[in-house]
């Protein structure tokens, strides 16, 4: 693998019933690749939580990745209506998720603070009214 | 022990998932709060719940969850149970209320 990778996915506003796709399309990818299963799960994870957080809250999006022989990167772009206090929604319990989306399990408030636990960087951009970019590392080794 | 073992021990009925019957059982986790789960689920988890909607099989997928126990004969939507086929995660039932159905697991896992 000498060159990186490049994956791109399209996630769609309010489809709860196909998010986990691209989340599970990077999986497979990895495990094609022969990369250790904690590092994968620790991706999988990580990317769900994104993908979960631009079907609620920011009208679907594009998740991109680049998978480099020693780690991989994924952006998360969203043109959602931006994060308002980054610091509040970094915190574990903390969600504007409305009530017919805890019904289906989320709005835990444990979608950032999972990103940031599971890679080894994180960076959010983001602007009111113009969008968020989640951009996440985990490296191989 | 394997998933089927815990199936057969529990008295639980198999809903989906028949491909990962022979997935192995080390740990459990119980929660409903899909992120919660996602953060704390070990791997190879037995993981209790009433949660039987399609994210939640994702999540499962995703955390490499060993299986879906449904407690308190909590319902498998059909999109899951398509999802939980695809991916073999096996999903058992059982009338057992959630918090015997852990002290239960846990006895059986160790």
């Amino acid at each position: 693998m000498s060159e990186a990778v490049r994956l791109s996915y399209d996630v769609s506003a309010d489809d709860f019933t196909h998010a986990g796709e691209a989340s599970g399309a990077i999986k497979r990818t990895l495990k094609k690749l022969g990369i250790d299963m904690e590092i994968v799960r620790r991706v999988s994870i990580a990317v769900y939580e994104g993908e979960i957080n631009m079907v609620i809250h920011a009208n679907g999006g594009v998740i991109e990745a680049a998978i480099s022989p020693t780690c991989i990167e994924i952006w998360l772009k969203d043109k959602g209506p931006g994060i308002k206090d980054i610091e509040l929604a970094m915190q574990e319990g903390y969600s504007t998720a409305r009530d017919h989306i805890r019904a289906l399990g989320f709005g835990a408030g444990m979608g950032l603070p999972n990103i940031k636990k599971y890679t080894d960087e994180m960076k959010i951009d983001t602007e009111i009214g113009v969008g968020t970019t989640v951009y996440m590392k985990v490296n191989f080794t | 022990m394997t998933v089927n073992e815990l199936k057969e021990a529990l008295g639980a009925k198999l809903l989906a998932g028949e491909g990962g019957l022979d997935n192995i059982v080390e740990c459990g986790y119980c929660g409903d709060l899909l992120s919660w789960v996602m953060g704390r689920a070990g791997e190879n988890s037995a993981w209790v719940t009433v949660m039987g909607n399609v994210n939640a099989v994702a999540v499962a997928v995703l955390a490499d969850i060993s299986c879906i126990v449904l407690a308190e004969n909590s319902v498998l939507d059909d999109d899951a149970k398509i999802k939980a086929d695809e991916h073999d995660i096996p999903v058992i039932q059982t009338d057992i209320p959630q918090f015997e159905l852990c002290v239960d697991i846990d006895k059986l896992i160790k």
